[in-house]
């Protein structure tokens, strides 16, 4: 794969004037690639590129602040970058951005129900159309559409929408379904108590791990994060449906008009929770609201850092 | 005699302090009659209520939220109104997919002179509610009824009223 080679002999020439870059290795198992920090050119060697590279290397970026670091970046992994920049939590000059152009990534999930278990896994190989899995009991090919992750269906950026060393010819958006929004339509067409009863059932299994927000590239909080304040008491440690999904709302709202939509965070939530409706529908929201996408100006003001005195699509006196 | 008398509903209201609470002072001195499913909570400007105020109130069980704040340009802060605009904007839009009807939740503008229009937003919006029922929140969390009033079987609930 030329363009692989191309970008690893890019970064090994970038890697003198910087502290490390990140970017991805293969993981424990065939089908996860695992975070790569690459500190000395042996480590590049180990650099991968392709279906498997799901993480976000961006979620790394605003605790790495005062160090120079390298990015290797997905297109939608770019857009987390691109609204860090925008909301001044990294600075451009610190950060070097790598990429290649983007043909989609798989969804763990949905080959584990195929499959059963991801442990079971030995080799996994995507040819075009096609993901081959191969387990102890044989191999078994998935299509595409059914292996991959649902925001690469229907992908608007496969490129890097910004950075320094982009390897590839840039390839256009895909032109897919989009089974997110397919599911946010479901679940909007539902009558309100049905509706807040899918919500209480699904939050019912959450074990409030949080990794649904530490997998946020966009939850730069840390240490300080209202979920485990105790003064503000916003909530308790209460076991109970009703917290978990104040925990969901904070999250949520804390990511108006800043979730970049890169799927980290219903993708790290251990027991599957859908959570990614309740982002796609505030995403959606602040796109009718502002005509604003997160994510893809690195000059524009997010629209909840601003207002107009005259607001064009606010009809504040409607009810 | 309150309009509702014996089926209060319970209605949060986040007022600022310079205008809407003054607001609603007003309509007071002014002996307007109101609903009185609502309970307000005095803060001291439409832009330091933050959206996950009026979540957290729904989902411990209000039946519906309104905040009230200066008018655009009236602001005793200059510009906390603004920037409350686009938040509460953007909840209003949001809080539907949780499973709550977007008119359980409502903002407007009521300045300290506007007792009248205070008495029209509080029973406009008392109505609201009670049109749209008790929340789903309530059921699906299994909270108890919120006034001894409603805690009554329907019998007792006609004989108050
Ligand atoms: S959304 Fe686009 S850029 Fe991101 S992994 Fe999928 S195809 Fe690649
Ligand atoms: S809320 Fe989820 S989709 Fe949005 S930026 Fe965070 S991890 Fe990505
Ligand atoms: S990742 Fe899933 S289980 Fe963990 S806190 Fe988030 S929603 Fe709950």
């Amino acid at each position: 794969m030329q363009p692989l080679e191309d970008l690893k002999a890019a970064i090994k020439e970038a890697l003198p004037g910087l502290d490390f870059v990140i970017g991805w290795e293969s993981g424990w198992n065939p089908l996860l690639a695992t975070p790569l920090f690459m500190y000395a050119p042996e480590d590049v060697d180990k650099l991968t590129w392709g279906p498997f590279n799901v993480n976000n290397p961006a979620t790394y970026l605003s605790a790495l602040k005062g160090k120079k670091v390298g990015v290797v970046v997905k297109g939608c992994d770019s857009r987390s970058v691109v609204q860090l920049l925008q909301e001044k939590l990294i600075r451009r000059e610190d950060l070097t951005v790598f990429g290649m152009p983007c043909t989609g990534v798989v969804d763990a999930t949905k080959i584990a129900r195929k499959v059963g278990d991801l442990g079971m896994i030995s080799g996994a190989k995507r040819t075009n159309g096609t993901l081959s899995v191969t387990t102890h009991e044989g191999s078994l090919d998935i299509p595409w559409e059914e292996a991959a992750a649902d925001k690469c269906l229907s992908c608007q950026y496969p490129n890097a929408i910004i950075s320094d060393h982009f390897k590839g010819d840039p390839l256009p958006p895909t032109l897919g379904r989009d089974p997110a929004a397919e599911q946010l339509a479901a679940l909007e067409a539902l009558a309100p108590a049905e509706l807040f009863a899918h919500w209480k059932d699904a939050m019912d299994r959450c074990i409030r791990c949080y990794a649904c927000r530490n997998a946020c590239p966009m939850c730069v909080c840390r240490d300080h994060c209202i979920a485990q304040t105790r003064d503000p008491h916003w909530i308790s440690q209460d076991d109970t449906v009703k917290e978990k999904l104040m925990f969901q709302m904070i999250h949520s709202l804390h990511l108006a008009g800043r979730c970049t939509e890169c799927g980290e965070c219903q993708r790290a939530c251990p027991v599957d929770i859908p959570i990614l409706a309740l982002r796609r529908k505030l995403s959606s929201v602040v796109k009718n609201l502002f005509d604003y996408q997160a994510g893809v100006d690195p000059n524009a003001v997010p629209p909840l850092f601003t207002f107009q005195v005259e607001e064009a699509k606010i009809n504040e006196r409607g009810w | 005699m309150p309009v509702l008398a014996g089926r209060e509903l319970r209605i949060v209201g986040f007022l600022c302090n310079w205008c809407s609470y003054g607001g609603a002072d007003t309509a007071g001195v002014g002996r307007f009659t109101q609903p009185t499913d609502l309970r307000i909570i005095r803060v001291p400007c439409s832009g330091r209520i933050d959206p996950l105020f009026v979540v957290k109130a729904l989902l411990g069980g209000a039946d519906g939220v309104l905040v009230s704040g200066c008018h655009p340009r009236d602001c005793h802060y200059a510009s906390g109104n603004f920037y409350a605009r686009r938040r509460l904007e953007v909840l209003k839009g949001m809080l539907p997919i949780l499973g709550l009807e977007p008119g359980r939740f409502e903002y407007t503008w009521v300045s300290a002179s506007e007792g009248q229009r205070w008495q029209h937003v509080v029973t406009s919006f008392t109505e609201q509610i009670h049109t749209l029922g008790p929340s789903p929140i309530k059921t699906a969390f299994g909270l108890g009824m919120t006034t001894a009033m409603s805690a009554m079987p329907e019998g007792g609930k006609h004989a108050a009223a």
